[in-house]
């Protein structure tokens, strides 16, 4: 982690670089990029998470008796620069493999990039399908269930409510988008007999709440679907609970489950809306139990979503690399595919055919408790059964 | 029916929400003349400390009372920044208070998640408007009720404030004749102090009165700022009672939008704009601003072509940075790259807005329809690099030449702001039309050919292209067209009396600049191997202004040293720190200090000096000083 600056001479052109190439022999580093900046509230949980798991890790040896280091850049949430600290990472820092991302087109760039510069990325957090199927690459793999996979769980509990009239609202770019379609496709084969009666589209961090509530309610459906979150969601959820836009509709609703986005909206949380999340609160598993333990001792601090994702980034990392003994790319790839690890939600598998890990998400419903928003009727649902048939998936991948 | 009049009701409570925001930053530029972009900033501090005094303080009182009380102390704050940071540089060149408010709002975006912590915010609801009233089966909010009768009540009491009370006159006045006033006696200095504290009241008003609607969280700032720009120049700027008919136009539009367009919000406020500026180029309230005593972007020191001496020094400046590939290693010759493609950016927009006097706050537009152009061509037509590169400027120069076509015809801030309108409207285009540009994961697989896909060959391609076009630029500058531009920025009805087809030459100009920033914008698509909105978004617009601001503005080789110092402090820190920002607006801050007229122009004013001293020289300062 030795720099120094250099300033070029003539125009005065100032670069950072790594002083020494002498890298010690016996660490294994890993590259980490996330939009810490842009996203705090998502990516400060996520970097407890993976510190915790860097501890654990190192004091059970290392990798293979080599000690695991972390190298973590801020992308300030824009690709240009992720590509920017990706090179830095693989150029200057000499690490073993790509890890983190939060947001869909992040994500792609950086796996663009693993695979112009063949360098292993293992994604963490970007929902997007493209990244595994349309755009998927032999270099990439991605471990949170995708946009695709939580639909399908969600479409699962959608299709036992009586509702006919369907409405949905979503941030107007491609995650958005894609959970709409894929939602919407997966639902009517089960249900031919849906109608959708209005969409929504308010630009991603900037919805102007009341007009959207009313033209929804305008539409009369029986139920909702709704893909806002963050800012957004505290602001459709506020005009809608005046409003009483929720009052006798169902609502089904992407990631709200999640306390990143559950917890601040406190006494204003609407109950009874069908969710994917993570009630830490709830899961009464050998695994969870220990990392909750771990997790509280060090941080003083309850989990969110994004610290099992930092978390489980770097354990599925450090057994990667463990099991292919060297940093060779194509080493780890054959390292990667099919490996099973265990993780706080049980034993988890990066699929052989699109590198996708099976992590799975808890589905359940949103209840108010002492003024507080929590998920109620809480089960696991396994990524591996909500994801299409390999030969399906084998047409959604190019060939490598 | 009922729907249709509550849908109209909920369109105005957006409105006035808008309208508290937007009159503030209307009433600081039409005295001042600051592109006050640091006023987002002061609306999310408002709703910041409003959050903390309504969560400490109970009941009604405390509610009420702590959000006037977090409006005044964000005011206090807007004082002291007026006082120790703005008076500093009223009378550097135009638009640099925009590179210093810029440096406040990155240090607000990190302090505030410094201070309050990275959660999102939700504060209580008002007190006394938490429900909502029926009417015939539909839900008003009663909050909205609120509102709708604050917008109103504020702008009575603005107009009050301006018509009957002698400050009020005096404000007008400034905002008429600023010279004037300040030739009767007028202390403009607390003038100016007072109106930007009203100003900096409402901006945190606004935030303060969202706590109990909306999240507070660190990018407020960012969601509001443009809007609220774009509702000042619709209603004209300085206008007040325009501020507050293009609050409640675009918000009715854009109510009654989404129910047949669902994804219209996206652009709406930008369409509205780029419509009502055309039509009337002032804005709808707006009067032909009357023509500055002082020539906007004279000189201090007279521009004049290299010598041979520094013709010679700059060969042998750019051969040592040639020597980059020898002693350094793949990363450092990635950002050599990249900052070489930012020098083509900003000396493109710095030929705009230096040598045509026309400051363009959507350049970005070029640069990112010159990377889709390349990859539009290498994608779809399999086209190779070399042709790629050559050809994919074209778009953004077809950009340029239809969006300058209009742009032109206006000056100023309008000018800026049409341009900004036309780049968010490309930007949307990219956005929308997934089919063809793959919506925000944009088009992947981009990569240089093998001839330059080694750092070093990239790095030298790149180099040697920005020097290119900088050179040509120069020529340019120097030719008799860059002496027909010159004189259009400076004196637009004498260059005419003179025979000079003003527009043409604005025209041709903005299609020049078009092209280079493409040209820019080509390279970075294979530099990055990928390309995204983002290369044509706001942010990025924003960064080349910082660019050409930073170097100097009335200076040549200014967007050159600006972009270097600018784009290698940015990549550095993103790397070494997460509270970049933070970092980046306190150095931006502490140049707009030292350095009132950019870094270059601080250098040349000091080595005018020095030469003045030598008696030769003297004369020559002794002749332009005449001159002026």
């Amino acid at each position: 982690m030795r720099r120094r600056t250099m300033l070029a001479a003539g125009l005065g052109l100032a670069v950072a670089g790594l002083a020494g190439a002498a890298r010690a022999e016996d660490v294994i580093k890993i590259g980490e990029i996330n939009s810490y900046s842009l996203l705090p509230a998502f990516t400060e949980p996520y970097r407890k998470g993976w510190q915790l798991a860097v501890e654990e890790v190192n004091a059970a040896g290392g990798i293979n008796g080599k000690k695991l280091v972390v190298v973590s850049k801020d992308d300030s949430g824009k690709p240009a620069d992720a590509q920017t600290a990706a090179n830095e990472l693989v150029s200057s820092e000499n690490v073993a493999m790509l890890a983190g991302t939060f947001l869909s087109n992040i994500g792609l760039a950086v796996s663009d990039f693993a695979n112009q510069k063949k360098v292993f990325f293992l994604a963490a957090e970007p929902l997007t399908d493209a990244i595994t199927w349309a755009k998927g690459n032999k270099y990439t793999f991605r471990l949170r269930p995708s946009n695709y996979m939580q639909a399908a769980m969600l479409v699962e509990e959608a299709a036992k409510l009586p509702a006919k009239r369907w409405a949905t609202i979503a941030p107007n770019y491609e995650y958005g988008q894609s959970a709409v379609a894929v939602f919407k496709k997966l639902l009517s084969e089960k249900r031919p007999d849906i109608q959708w009666v209005d969409e929504q589209w308010p630009p991603q961090g900037k919805i102007d709440a009341g007009p959207v509530v009313q033209a929804v309610a305008a539409a009369n459906p029986e139920a909702i679907l709704n893909v806002t979150f963050g800012a957004d969601l505290v602001k459709l959820v506020r005009e809608g609970n005046t409003r009483g836009l929720f009052k006798d509709r169902k609502v089904v609703s992407f990631l709200t489950g999640e306390p990143e986005y559950l917890d601040p909206l406190k006494e204003e949380t609407p109950e009874g809306w069908i969710v994917t999340g993570y009630p830490w609160y709830s899961i009464k598993t050998p695994e969870h139990d220990a990392f909750l333990k771990a997790y509280q001792a060090k941080y003083n601090d309850y989990p969110r979503l994004g610290s099992i994702v930092g978390y489980q980034t770097i354990k599925s990392a450090a057994a990667i690399l463990a099991k292919a003994g060297s940093t060779d790319a194509d080493k780890l790839i054959a390292a990667a595919e099919g490996l099973s690890v265990p993780s706080p939600f049980g034993e988890i598998t990066f699929r052989k055919i699109d590198h996708q890990s099976t992590l799975g998400a808890y589905v359940g419903k949103t209840a108010l408790k002492d003024g507080k928003g929590i998920m109620v009727d809480t089960v696991y649902r396994k990524g591996s059964d909500y994801l299409p048939s390999d030969e399906e998936v084998g047409k959604l991948r190019p060939k490598d | 029916m009922a729907f249709y009049f509550v849908q109209f009701l909920t369109g105005l409570a957006s409105a006035a929400s808008l309208f508290l925001v937007a009159s503030g930053l209307s009433i600081i530029f039409g005295v001042t003349r600051i592109v006050n972009f640091a006023h987002g900033a002061f609306y999310m501090l408002g709703a910041y400390i409003a959050f903390s005094l309504t969560e400490r303080l109970s009941g009604a009182l405390g509610f009420w009372g702590g959000i006037v009380v977090a409006a005044l102390a964000v005011a206090v704050i807007g004082v002291i920044v007026e006082i120790v940071l703005l008076r500093r540089i009223y009378h550097a060149p135009e638009l640099f208070q925009l590179l210093a408010t810029f440096g406040l709002t990155l240090m607000v975006e990190d302090l505030v998640v410094l201070i309050w912590g990275p959660d999102d915010l939700v504060g209580r609801r008002a007190p006394g408007f938490k429900g909502a009233v029926d009417f015939f089966g539909q839900n008003i909010p009663s909050y909205d009720l609120f509102l709708i009768v604050l917008g109103p009540v504020v702008l009575g009491a603005l107009w009050l404030l301006f018509q009957r009370t002698r400050w009020g006159i005096l404000v007008r006045a400034a905002t008429q004749d600023r010279d004037m006033v300040a030739a009767l006696g007028v202390n403009q200095k607390w003038l100016f102090t007072s109106v930007f504290a009203v100003g900096v009241f409402l901006a945190a008003l606004g935030g303060a009165l969202q706590i109990p609607r909306d999240a507070v969280h660190h990018a407020m700032d960012l969601r509001i700022i443009v809007e609220v720009f774009v509702v000042v120049v619709i209603g004209g700027l300085g206008s007040i009672l325009g501020a507050f008919v293009a609050a409640v136009l675009v918000s009715e539009l854009n109510a009654f939008g989404i129910l047949i367009f669902p994804t219209i919000s996206l652009i709406l406020v930008f369409l509205v704009m780029a419509v009502v500026l055309v039509i009337r180029p002032w804005g709808l309230f707006g009067k032909k601003e009357a023509p500055a005593r002082r020539t906007p972007g004279l000189t201090v020191i007279p521009w004049r072509p290299l010598t041979s001496v520094e013709r010679l020094a700059s060969v042998v400046a750019l051969a040592l940075v040639a020597m980059l590939p020898f002693i350094a290693g793949n990363y450092a010759l990635t950002v050599g790259a990249e900052i070489a493609i930012f020098v083509i950016f900003a000396a493109s927009l710095h030929f705009l807005m230096a040598v045509g006097g026309l400051a363009s706050f959507g350049h970005a537009a070029y640069f990112g329809l010159g990377a889709y152009g390349v990859a539009f061509l290498a994608k779809m037509a399999g086209l190779p690099m070399i042709v790629c590169i050559l050809l994919g400027p074209l778009l953004g120069a077809l950009g340029a030449a239809v969006f300058g076509a209009f742009a032109v015809q206006l000056s100023g801030v309008y000018f800026a702001m049409l341009t900004l309108a036309f780049a968010q409207i490309v930007w949307s285009i990219a956005f929308q039309w997934v089919a063809v540009t793959g919506g925000d994961n944009g088009i992947l697989g981009l990569w240089p050919e093998k001839w330059a896909a080694s750092p070093s060959h990239f790095y030298w391609l790149a180099l040697g292209v920005s020097a290119f076009v900088v050179s040509v630029l120069r020529l340019i500058t120097f030719s008799p067209f860059g002496y027909a531009l010159r004189g259009m920025r400076d004196s637009p009805l004498r260059s005419e009396s003179i025979g000079i087809n003003g527009k043409r030459i604005q025209w041709t100009a903005f299609i020049i600049a078009g092209t280079t920033a493409g040209i820019g914008g080509a390279l970075f698509a294979y530099l990055k191997g990928s390309v995204f909105p983002d290369n044509m978004g706001i942010s990025l617009s924003v960064d080349a202004l910082v660019m050409v601001l930073l170097g100097g503005v009335e200076t040549v080789p200014g967007a050159i040293f600006g972009a270097i110092v600018y784009k290698a402090l940015n990549i550095w820190l993103v790397s070494q720190t997460d509270w970049s920002k933070l970092v980046l607006g306190i150095f931006i801050v502490l140049i707009v200090v030292v350095f009132p007229k950019g870094i270059v122009g601080v250098v040349e004013s000091v080595m005018q000096r020095r030469r003045a001293a030598a008696p030769k020289a003297a004369a020559l300062s002794a002749k332009m000083e005449g001159a002026q």
